[in-house]
């Protein structure tokens, strides 16, 4: 048997042990992960898929994990559509990841099923697994600058690397998480139940917090992840305490003292922990003191994950990286030396390292990623604005928000009644055609703005 | 206008602002089924932030997040004294 078949997804689900008492749990009903040795849930499909190239897109997330299951290392390529991705970008995806197959809850819309062979329903017939042969290629998909998504390529090596096996315990942990297990932070939570023997209650973007708290709590949850904004709804649920967890995790955002210390006195009975990743970089590292920020220390430590920083850029090298962007001339993803490049600026304070935002500016709203540039080009298009800079504002509900300051064509725009007016008429503009959490929470007229000597508009740091 | 005036009044903006509707509000209506979403609470933080000069939420604090409008008045009515 070759190496790849023992480091398989299902291998390593069924060597973690208590195979009978542990499932995959959803909103609309439970797998017990015993039942994928009997049957597949790919109908039949799984021989025609050895060795494809498979695009999983599916609806809703029990699906996409079943076939992640059963799929890796007989896939070669593992595609993970994001719940939002556009149906224009779908194409792009299909064409770059070379997609023979596509595994699915619904319908596809006609720009994927021209390309593809083999689309399979997630329905389940019996089928045993078959042997393992081939080491899979997994491709995580995250927001461009601009246009289509960048295509991560990591392995399932480097996916579970962070997960240190747990030591014995008296029976399966119960993960759960807010997250999508479609995204990088999900995805960590679903492979840290499945390699390391415990169960998962999944979320769902139907059920309200206080819903999925419940039935998080009835599954006896023991383990749970959200970022910050997720966390800071959860706090405001009254079913927050239908939970009682061992272990609470934050990813995905700036974790701030406010949030830590609340969480801390909402379950003061579990291990706190918040960690810095991407899809890129993978999981940089954990801190569990439970204070903000990481320690200084950390930088330039030897060790499996080696850390450091460049103009102010946090820089991370490890066998937890993606290795590369799949598609013709996309950029490299690692420097010369293998370090990726976070674009995540730190500050230093006393001991200890502080997020203060994104290099490229990037906005990140609870979550949702926004292009500053994308929402000036809205606001600059009104015919009585010059210029616009599109700033974040923190907030401790969302982790920030958006805001503009905005300079008029005219002098006489830029105070007193014309200037609200025309605060009012750019607000309009951006709720036509901008999404929600894009939208400036606030628009600041200003008679100037600051320019570079090299004449660009001075972009101030979170 | 007192504290809680303002902060029921930036409920009411919001909602209205975001399309959203908002159950009648009461001391005990929970803010979770008020209609407003996180988005929502974060812009109305932000105008009260901008209003009170106070921010409850951002300052390192003892105590629960608030569960019900009337614990959500009651963090502003406190930060604000």
């Amino acid at each position: 048997m070759p190496p790849a078949d023992d480091r398989s997804l299902w291998r390593r689900v069924g060597a973690a042990g208590w195979l009978t008492e542990r499932a995959l749990r959803s909103a609309d009903g439970d797998v017990m992960l015993e039942t994928l040795a009997h049957r597949s849930s790919l109908g039949g499909a799984l021989e025609r898929l050895r060795g494809r190239s498979v695009l999983i897109a599916t609806r809703d997330q029990l699906p996409a994990a079943l076939a992640l299951i059963e799929l890796d290392g007989v896939a070669r390529r593992l595609v993970l559509a994001t719940p939002d991705l556009p149906a224009e970008h779908l194409a792009y995806v299909t064409e770059t990841a070379e997609i023979e197959a596509v595994v699915t809850d619904g319908p596809l819309p006609e720009v994927v099923t021209s390309r593809v062979s083999t689309t399979v329903m997630g329905t389940t017939v019996l089928e045993a697994p078959r042997a393992r042969s081939v080491g899979s290629e997994w491709i995580l998909l995250t927001s461009g600058t601009t246009g289509p998504p960048k295509m991560v390529v990591h392995t399932l090596a480097s996916l579970t690397d962070p997960i240190t096996p747990g030591g014995p315990v008296g029976a399966p942990a119960v993960w759960s998480t807010f997250y999508d297990i479609r995204r990088y932070g999900g995805l960590q939570i679903f492979l840290r139940a499945m390699v390391g023997g415990g169960s998962l209650v999944l979320s769902s973007a139907t059920e309200a917090t206080g819903d999925f708290l419940t039935r998080a709590g009835g599954s006896g949850v023991t383990h749970i992840s959200g970022t910050p904004s997720h966390w800071r709804r959860a706090l405001m649920s009254p079913s927050a305490r239908a939970i009682g967890p061992r272990y609470v995790r934050l990813s995905g955002e700036i974790a701030d003292q406010a949030v830590l210390d609340r969480l801390r006195d909402g379950y003061p009975h579990a291990s706190l922990g918040h960690a810095f990743a991407s899809t890129e970089a993978g999981v940089a590292f954990e801190v569990d003191d439970g204070r903000a920020g990481f320690p200084a220390a950390r930088i330039g430590q030897p060790g499996s994950v080696e850390l450091t920083i460049v103009d102010d850029s946090l820089r991370i090298r490890s066998g937890r990286t993606a290795t590369r962007y799949l598609g013709a001339g996309a950029p490299p993803l690692r420097d010369a030396d293998g370090f990726v490049d976070t674009g995540d600026m730190v500050e230093r304070r006393g001991d200890r390292y502080y997020f203060v935002g994104r290099r490229d500016g990037i906005i990140n709203v609870g979550g949702l990623k926004v292009h500053p540039e994308e929402v000036e080009a809205v606001i600059n298009a009104h015919p009585r604005v010059r210029v616009s800079v599109v700033r974040t504002r923190r907030s401790p509900i969302t982790g920030a928000l958006v805001v503009a300051d905005v300079m008029p064509s005219e002098e006489a725009d830029a105070a007193g009644a014309a200037a609200t007016t025309l605060e009012l008429e750019v607000l309009q503009r951006c709720r036509e055609s901008l999404a929600r959490h894009k939208v400036p929470a606030a628009i600041t007229v200003v008679p100037s703005l600051a320019m570079t000597a090299g004449g660009k508009l001075v972009r101030a740091r979170a | 206008m007192s504290v809680k005036q303002a902060v029921l009044s930036q409920f009411q903006l919001v909602a209205k602002e975001q399309k959203k509707r908002l159950a009648p509000l009461s001391d005990d209506l929970v803010l979770l089924d008020s209609g407003l979403d996180s988005l929502c609470v974060a812009i109305v933080v932000a105008r009260l932030e901008d209003a009170l000069g106070v921010d409850p939420f951002g300052t390192a604090a003892d105590g629960d997040f608030p569960v019900t409008v009337g614990d959500f008045v009651k963090l502003y009515e406190d930060a604000a004294r």
